[in-house]
């Protein structure tokens, strides 16, 4: 390469995705002191922590026994607790107004993800514009964290885990191992929403 | 040799270095996008603006040679503000694409930004397009868009490839860099000028979207891909070789290396590679555990005495490899017979600058071990111990005793391994530390990126292990200093050598 590189290092998008910072090889880590006291004689005894638990649970305990209306138990499956809107459900790959996946295979969900389960393989896209696509994209759930770092790293709303599903069940490790036809089609009516998102 | 000071620092120079050369031998960098030691200056980017004492008008330090008492500042404020309006201006039309630019994570532009400049931009009007995907050659891709217009790969093409292939038409902000009609960027070292593009335009076609270049790994290396032995650094990932780019070595590639080089990597991470020992059986060739095959190794060499074994080095093993096989045959099996094998390729591609006709890459190592090409003779062997696949030519070329055995110690799995009673698998030049000899005879290492698949070992410790199991004294290597001090202690041309001396630049041979 050239006679001489500077600055010398890589540079590689910030996990928190606003920045890309200088990374050579090991990652800066913040370290935090913190102080140590040492335990009082009552504390020592565990006693006043243990009455204290035992009369928590007590107290529910009776509340639910003479309310029994009252108990916030779910009938699950039957009966499901509403989840919030910006739940992190499972994942879905979303497409553009013409059908086509939105995602362009820059690969900053997998820099981002924490669990390293995204797979992607990059292909040259037929229209120039958009540069590439990923030609494989698989997301394997028996190693997401739902943490939501991909979504939050896309820089064109391509994943989205909005897909409110909780529910993941099933009998052999390869069902939990989206490919990217599951992806594009996880919606109930067969096919990912648009993003129009610039 | 001038006095000069640089940023208040006072410092002797050479004579007639630019300024940016000066800055760097006192630890300043000046950013450039334009200048490349190796090329002539343009001066086109601005990038590189100084400020000279007594000067009122700030210079560019890629044209400006050093001068006695002259004193000049690459930090002032003025400096500061003058790399802020270039990056701004670079910008101007810039598309910046980074998340899908292959460059991003190595790109100059990029990189200057986030240190010189860091401001969001001002520009309201709408960018110039260009076109993207553009396919200069058959190795090279162009987006026009992220084009600097530095014009190093024009130089490039005219000064070092010596094929002026490449060349800007049209003005000002829609000037575009392009070939000439029916004349691809096909010279034999059109991917240099994609290293030495200091932004994502030019990509080469055979690493272009296969990884973000912060998940690789590189390792200071040399290519194997001919007699040459250009310095490279070998990027890599999860036990895949992803690329080879050159590395500066002046007495060897200068900063440069041959775009059939750059290819060479590519059987490292081929399906059929050999993982665990074949051992000959009624069906054909059987995949056994390593003890077995060194047991096996054992049983077909114990009745053998030395003038019916016939060991064949290779030309395209490492110097360790060869000599670990002459050690294994000289010290057990009295004068056996020893000779070589190398790749014959029958047009080879060639020029007077790095291409070598001669496609092996340690011809001179294993000449300076005394070892000879293979020729036939009267002898019947009854014994064939081989680095390297033997061609079918070379086996009916000499003749055999009846029921006689052929050992091998192969890389891949290849049909033609098929007369082979044993083959051992041995690690590629990405997976093992070595040391090659170049057609200057200059001693070169080889560094690996990870390790060997399966169970496959160099032949240095292959042999080591047979010979403990047979129960010999020698040769008993476990490191591969160790083979190679043995073999600087033993062979002349080798003499005073080691790891340390031979480095990242390599060592000659003694004269002999
Ligand atoms: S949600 Fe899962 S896939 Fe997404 S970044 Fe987190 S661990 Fe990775
Ligand atoms: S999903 Fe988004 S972040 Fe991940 S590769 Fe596709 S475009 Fe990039
Ligand atoms: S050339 Fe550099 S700045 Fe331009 S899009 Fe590529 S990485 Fe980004
Ligand atoms: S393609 Fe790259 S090297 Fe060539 S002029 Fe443009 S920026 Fe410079
Ligand atoms: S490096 Fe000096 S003008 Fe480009």
């Amino acid at each position: 390469m050239e006679g001489f590189d500077f600055p010398s290092g890589i540079l590689r998008p910030h996990v928190d995705l606003t920045s890309w910072v200088w990374f050579s090889g090991v990652m800066p880590i913040q370290v935090k002191v913190m102080e140590r006291r040492p335990r009082t004689f009552w504390e020592q005894s565990y006693l006043p922590e243990i009455i204290r638990g035992l009369s928590t649970t007590i107290s529910h305990l009776l509340k639910h026994l003479l309310r029994l209306e009252k108990m916030p138990t779910y009938e699950y499956p039957e009966q499901t607790k509403p989840i919030p809107e910006d739940y992190r459900g499972e994942h879905r790959l979303m497409l553009r107004p013409d059908d086509t996946i939105r995602c362009t295979a820059c690969m900053l969900c997998a820099t981002a993800c924490p669990a390293e389960c995204i797979e992607i393989i990059a292909a040259e896209n037929p229209n120039p514009d958009v540069e590439k696509y990923p030609s494989v994209y698989t997301i394997n759930l028996l190693r997401c964290v739902f943490c939501g770092l991909c979504v939050e790293a896309c820089p064109c709303d391509a994943i989205r885990m909005d897909t409110q599903k909780r529910d993941m069940a099933g009998m052999s490790r390869e069902e939990f191992i989206l490919d990217i036809n599951y992806l594009m089609k996880n919606h109930p009516e067969g096919k990912s929403p648009v993003s129009i998102a610039l | 040799m001038p006095k000069i000071k640089v940023d208040n620092i006072e410092t002797t120079v050479p004579d007639g270095i630019n300024l940016i050369e000066a800055a760097k031998l006192v630890g300043k960098a000046v950013p450039h996008y334009c200048y490349h030691s190796q090329l002539s200056v343009a001066g086109n980017c601005r990038m590189c603006l100084v400020e000279i004492e007594k000067q009122p008008k700030l210079q560019i330090a890629c044209n400006t040679k050093v001068q006695e008492g002259m004193s000049f500042f690459t930090e002032s404020p003025k400096v500061k503000e003058a790399q802020q309006f270039v990056l701004e201006f670079i910008l101007v039309n810039h598309p910046i694409d980074c998340p899908v630019c292959d460059q991003a994570g190595e790109c100059k532009l990029q990189q200057y930004y986030m240190k010189y400049d860091a401001r969001p931009s001002r520009f309201e009007e709408t960018k110039v397009h260009k076109e993207k995907a553009i396919e200069l050659g058959p190795n090279v891709m162009l987006d026009m868009e992220r084009c600097i217009l530095c014009s190093r790969c024009v130089r490039f093409c005219k000064e070092i490839a010596e094929e002026d292939q490449l060349c800007f038409s049209q003005r000002g902000d829609h000037t575009m860099l392009t070939t000439f009609p029916d004349r691809p960027l096909d010279n034999p070292y059109s991917v240099n000028t994609v290293d030495i593009c200091p932004v994502g335009a030019l990509t080469s076609k055979d690493f272009r979207f296969q990884q973000r270049v912060w998940f690789l790994k590189g390792v200071e290396t040399i290519c194997t891909g001919c007699a040459t032995g250009c310095n490279v650094r070998m990027d890599h990932n999860q036990g895949k070789v992803f690329r080879l780019v050159p590395r500066d070595n002046e007495a060897v590639n200068e900063a440069w290396m041959c775009d059939e080089g750059r290819l060479t990597y590519k059987p490292v991470n081929a399906e059929n590679r050999l993982r665990h020992p074949l051992v000959k059986t009624a069906e054909g060739l059987r995949e056994v555990r390593m003890e077995t095959a060194l047991e096996k190794f054992g049983e077909l060499l114990k009745n053998i005495s030395g003038h019916v074994l016939l060991g064949i080095g290779s030309a395209e093993f490492t110097n360790e490899d060869n000599y670990a096989l002459i050690r294994f045959l000289q010290e057990n099996f009295p004068v056996p017979h020893l000779a070589y094998t190398a790749r014959e390729v029958e047009y080879p591609s060639q020029d007077d600058y790095l291409i070598s006709a001669d496609k092996n890459p340690n011809r001179a190592g294993v000449t300076a071990m005394g070892m000879k090409p293979l020729a036939s003779e009267d002898r019947k062997y009854q014994c064939l111990i081989g680095l390297g696949p033997i061609s079918e030519s070379t086996l009916t070329a000499l003749s055999f005793e009846k029921d006689h055995k052929v050992i091998v110690f192969a890389t891949h799995r290849e049909a033609s391994l098929d007369y082979a009673d044993l083959v051992f698998p041995v690690a590629t030049f990405a997976e093992l530390t070595g040391t090659m000899v170049n057609r200057q005879g200059r001693v070169q290492m080889l560094r690996p990126a990870f390790a060997p698949p399966g169970e496959s070992k160099t032949v240095w410790e292959i042999l080591s292990q047979a010979a403990r199991l047979m129960s010999r004294a020698k040769p008993a290597y476990t490191a591969p200093e160790q083979v190679f001090a043995d073999l600087a202690e033993l062979v002349p041309a080798f003499k005073g050598l080691n790891y340390e001396l031979i480095g990242k630049q390599g060592a000659l041979l003694t004269k002999q």
